[in-house]
């Protein structure tokens, strides 16, 4: 796309490290390859995902445009760069940063990037990642080169990999940590790049490192392989480890990780995370994707068989001297400051005091502090880019971080410089204050450019940011520091589960018309390296979202008992009661003339328009089919509140018929007088809905049927806590793909 | 030396009457009529960000935005494929693409005259630092290109330039006329640049 990509090949020449070189050459042939018709297009698809050359939304080349559905007629016609993704559309480049880790020069190649291929900004990721959008791929092996001589990497940034190795970003100089966990967190990701062991996965393998268990740090919990340091005496002497955990994860059903060991030897660290890495490439789901991640593995096997497996393949590993040759170092790899250290001066600026109270967090290290940028949604410009890049030579030695809050954090500032620090970024429009609190809003790009959006996240999340913006002088403390995560879908790339307040996107039918939902999703927990994952309450129109924040966080501050957290707020009170307070927000206004709730966040465009009329001989069966699926919402409603009773076997069973129930309002659009019986309901369902693939999803497939199928199979069996709480989710998530499916047909009745 | 990925941004006069959020129907609606050469392909929001790119409508052969860099509100048109053609007819091409978005957005009912080219500035920026680094070497040899194409643009009138210093930034220049021109002026004298070429 660009007119000088020939040329940067020879201009960098030399200044990329030889491996990366060879990498992006390599890439570029398979490009050139397909094009000639060469390459197979699954092939070359999992190839751009391998160096995270990402697809985005309308890249098959179709797009609604509020009246109709447009097809562009790119350059290049159909030429794919995957299944039904056509090359001139617009993709999104992923780029990974281990740890979060960045210098000023790196900031400066990533301002040019921006700029010269993308729309002029960056976008950090909830995993530490950097992301440009709006990119064409013919321009991506000139991005990777140009990374390359700026020493980062994409490889392995998306496809079935080692995802970006993330760390604590106050590792190295948080207060109470056991150590400074990022020598082994880069370690660990220099070690497993391209490892032949990490290269047939059935699935990602996210790792994330924590200095503590106390904070949210590197949210060790929800990852594949979550490494806390810590440490012991032996011999009267501190030695350090690792408490791992693994098969913990987000995603539509999010599993907490489980104790793999609770002090693995540093020496130890690469080499079991290799014997993890090979077992699950052995034994991981290669077919299913929806049962391909660690944690579906481990559920299955048990934890104890999955460690027993673990050491057996530690034992066979051939010797590799990298496995310790770090360690060398590690105890002693250190981040000098720029300043001396220093005592904050007296102040008399309330917008400094405010911005200090939120963003700055006082190292172990005396006289110095951390800094957060807060980028909202976690955009920054190219001019922000470089102007943070000079604010990070003039006061630091260039030590950055990214962090999952989507902000970045610099590192080792003299107190004495914090007034003139806050100055330079706010004259760059970096100096917000509201770090960690409410209105730092973490989002997923949702229906932006995300293929399986269904929500505007980040329209939401700007419409909640200047919303409680406005207002954060006066907001209780309470509120103030409550974490508000959105997502598009169910996904959890926003990590709504580990919110205090959590939505996710899903769609509903409501007067004929499909309208962008949230569901809203309480009870998780951020610190204590994401400790609780919260559950979906209900489901509440994308306009109404602000007015649910507004009055959950009234009542929170109404009725909180001293020092009560907003979980403990929400287990107190009970879900019934938040339901019936947020029910009349469920509702469409009585106005007819309100046409606002029929379009997202910063979106005009009638949302999903096609979904609209249906006739009037059809809207018995409507009205039954909506009826039927508000049942199986609330049946599912009741099994969380079993779950919250301890009742595991009920609220599984609740759970299951939640299920069956809604399957079994799609089978009576076209078989009304089906029984009432779950055999004959799941046999027809899978004739009618599954094997004809109706009800697939054009992102998730059949993933959501195999949740009934599975509860169906397996009614009879014990059932577990965990086991309970992933039906749960399993049937919210059956029935909001119910109600999907049911949207989906009134379209083609309207064709 | 070749000059491609021309960009060519309009400062505005009234930017505090400005609403960016009004912006966005209206590229959803250019999408709809798709009514130019270029294809129209999605609208970007970053509004949120402060001197960032502002609405941006994102097409394939160029963006087209209201964006906010330097703080300063500007039309902009960016141009992010190659051109066959001289170095002219690239330059006058973004300057076309520009001129025209801002006309139909000053013209448009629903801005209610809030978007308006100030009349005097004009920035012109060269979106690839291979072609183009941001050296005095680029300067010397692109400014015989751009004194002819502005000669033109601005039918023989009197513009001072600026450069920006930062080496790390694109080329750009940044020209101020003492004397207002309208989009419609503009155009005019951009459209007798290209009959003459076509004459010849």
């Amino acid at each position: 796309m660009k007119a000088s990509n020939p040329l940067w090949k020879d201009e960098l020449s030399g200044k990329m490290p030889e491996d990366l070189a060879r990498e992006v050459d390599v890439f570029e042939n398979e490009l050139s390859l397909r094009k000639q018709g060469k390459l197979e297009e699954r092939l070359i698809a999992e190839t751009r995902l391998r160096r995270g050359v990402y697809g985005q939304r309308y890249d098959n080349g179709k797009r609604h445009d509020g009246k109709r559905v447009q097809e562009f007629a790119y350059p290049r016609g159909r030429l794919t760069k995957g299944p039904n993704t056509l090359w001139d559309a617009p993709g999104m480049q992923r780029i990974k940063i281990p740890a979060g880790g960045l210098n000023a020069g790196q900031l400066e190649t990533l301002a040019e990037l921006a700029e010269e291929y993308s729309d002029g900004i960056a976008h950090i990721t909830t995993r530490q990642d950097v992301q440009l959008h709006y990119v064409h791929i013919d321009d991506t092996p000139t991005i990777m080169r140009r990374l390359a001589a700026a020493r980062i990497t994409t490889r392995e940034a998306c496809g079935n990999s080692v995802r970006n190795v993330t760390a604590c970003p106050f590792a190295g100089v948080c207060q109470d940590e056991a150590f400074d966990v990022t020598p082994y967190a880069r370690a660990l990701s220099r070690f497993l790049l391209g490892h032949p062991d990490c290269q047939s996965f059935g699935r990602k393998f996210k790792p994330s490192f924590s200095g503590c268990k106390q904070h949210a740090c590197g949210l060790a919990n929800m990852h594949d392989l979550g490494l806390i340091g810590v440490t012991r005496f032996e011999d009267g002497k501190e030695v350090r480890g690792f408490a791992v955990y693994v098969g913990g994860g987000l995603g539509a059903v999010p599993y907490q990780a489980k104790l793999f060991d609770s002090f693995l030897p540093p020496e130890e660290l690469l080499p079991v995370a290799q014997a993890i890495a090979r077992v699950f490439a052995r034994l991981g789901e290669k077919k299913n994707r929806s049962r391909a991640r660690l944690k579906f593995l481990i559920h299955d096997l048990g934890i104890e068989k999955f460690k027993e497996l673990v050491w057996a393949e530690r034992r066979t590993l051939p010797f590799d001297p990298r496995w310790t040759e770090y360690l060398e170092t590690a105890n002693t790899a250190k981040e000098e400051p720029l300043h001396a250290p220093g005592k904050t001066p007296v102040s008399t600026s309330e917008d400094f005091e405010f911005w200090r109270s939120t963003n700055v967090r006082l190292q172990r290290q005396e006289g110095y502090s951390t800094v957060t940028i807060t980028l909202p949604l976690g955009d920054i410009t190219a001019d922000q880019l470089r102007a943070l890049a000079d604010i990070a030579r003039r006061f630091t030695r260039e030590t950055l971080r990214t962090t999952v809050e989507q902000n970045f954090l610099i590192r080792w500032v003299s107190n004495r410089d914090l007034p003139e620090i806050h100055a330079a970024l706010d004259a760059v429009g970096l100096g917000d204050p509201g770090a960690g609190t409410i209105v730092d809003i973490v989002s997923c790009p949702g229906t932006d450019t995300c293929k399986l959006g269904i929500s505007s996240s980040r329209g939401l999340a700007a419409e909640l940011r200047t919303r409680l913006a406005e207002s954060s002088f006066t907001l209780d403390k309470a509120v103030r520091n409550l974490h508000i995560k959105i997502s598009g879908c169910f996904n959890s790339c926003g990590q709504h589960h580990v919110a205090d307040l959590g939505f996710y996107g899903v769609s509903r039918k409501m007067a004929g018309y499909a309208v962008p939902h949230f569901q809203v999703v309480l009870g998780g927990e951020w610190e204590e390296n994401a400790g609780s994952y919260g559950l979906p309450v209900v489901a509440v129109p994308s306009k109404n979202i602000p007015r649910v924040v507004t009055r959950l966080a009234d009542r929170y501050v109404a009725l909180r008992r001293n020092g009560e957290t907003f979980k403990d707020f929400v287990k107190r009170i009970g879900k019934v009661e938040i339901k019936s307070l947020l029910e009349d927000l469920t509702k469409l206004p009585s106005d007819d003339a309100d046409r606002s709730f029929f379009s997202d966040w910063g979106d005009p465009r009638e949302y999903s328009l096609g979904d609209m009329g249906v006739g009037e001989c059809a809207g018995e069966v409507v009205s039954a089919v909506e009826f039927a699926l508000g049942a199986a919402e609330r049946e599912v409603f009741e099994a969380q509140l079993e779950l919250d009773m301890g009742n595991h076997r009920q609220a599984a069973r609740s759970a299951y018929l939640a299920m069956v129930h809604a399957a079994g309002a799609l089978v009576k659009l076209e078989l009304p007088d089906v029984p009432d019986d779950p055999d004959r309901i799941v046999n027809e369902f899978t004739a009618r809905y599954y094997d004809t693939q109706k009800f697939f999803d054009s992102f998730a497939g059949g993933k959501f049927a195999q949740y009934l199928f599975a509860a169906h199979a397996a009614v009879r069996q014990p059932v577990s806590e965990d086991s309970a709480r992933y039906r749960v989710d399993e049937a919210q998530l059956f029935v909001d793909a119910s109600h999907a499916c049911y949207n989906r047909l009134g379209t083609v009745n309207v064709a | 030396m070749e000059i491609q990925h021309v960009n060519v941004r309009l400062l505005l006069s009234n930017a505090a009457e400005v609403d960016l959020a009004a912006l966005i129907p209206v590229f959803h609606n250019w999408i709809q009529d798709q009514s130019g050469e270029e294809m129209l392909l999605d609208v970007a929001d970053y509004r949120h960000v402060r001197s960032g790119p502002g609405v941006v409508l994102i097409g394939h052969q160029g963006n087209y935005s209201v964006d906010n860099t330097g703080g300063r509100l500007g039309v902009r048109y960016n141009r992010k494929a190659g051109l066959e053609g001289a170095n002219q007819d690239r330059l006058a091409q973004a300057a076309q693409a520009a001129l025209a978005a801002c006309e139909r957005l000053e013209t448009d009912p629903r801005l209610k005259g809030a978007i308006r080219f100030g009349g005097h500035e004009i920035e012109l920026f060269i979106n690839d630092r291979m072609l183009a680094p941001n050296t005095p070497a680029t300067s010397a040899a692109i400014n015989p290109e751009l004194r002819a194409f502005f000669s033109t643009l601005l039918g023989g009138a009197e513009y001072e330039v600026s450069y920006p210093q930062d080496p790390r930034s694109l080329f750009s220049v940044h020209v101020k006329t003492p004397q207002a021109f309208t989009t419609t002026d503009l155009l005019a004298n951009l459209n007798s640049l290209v009959a003459a070429a076509s004459i010849c």
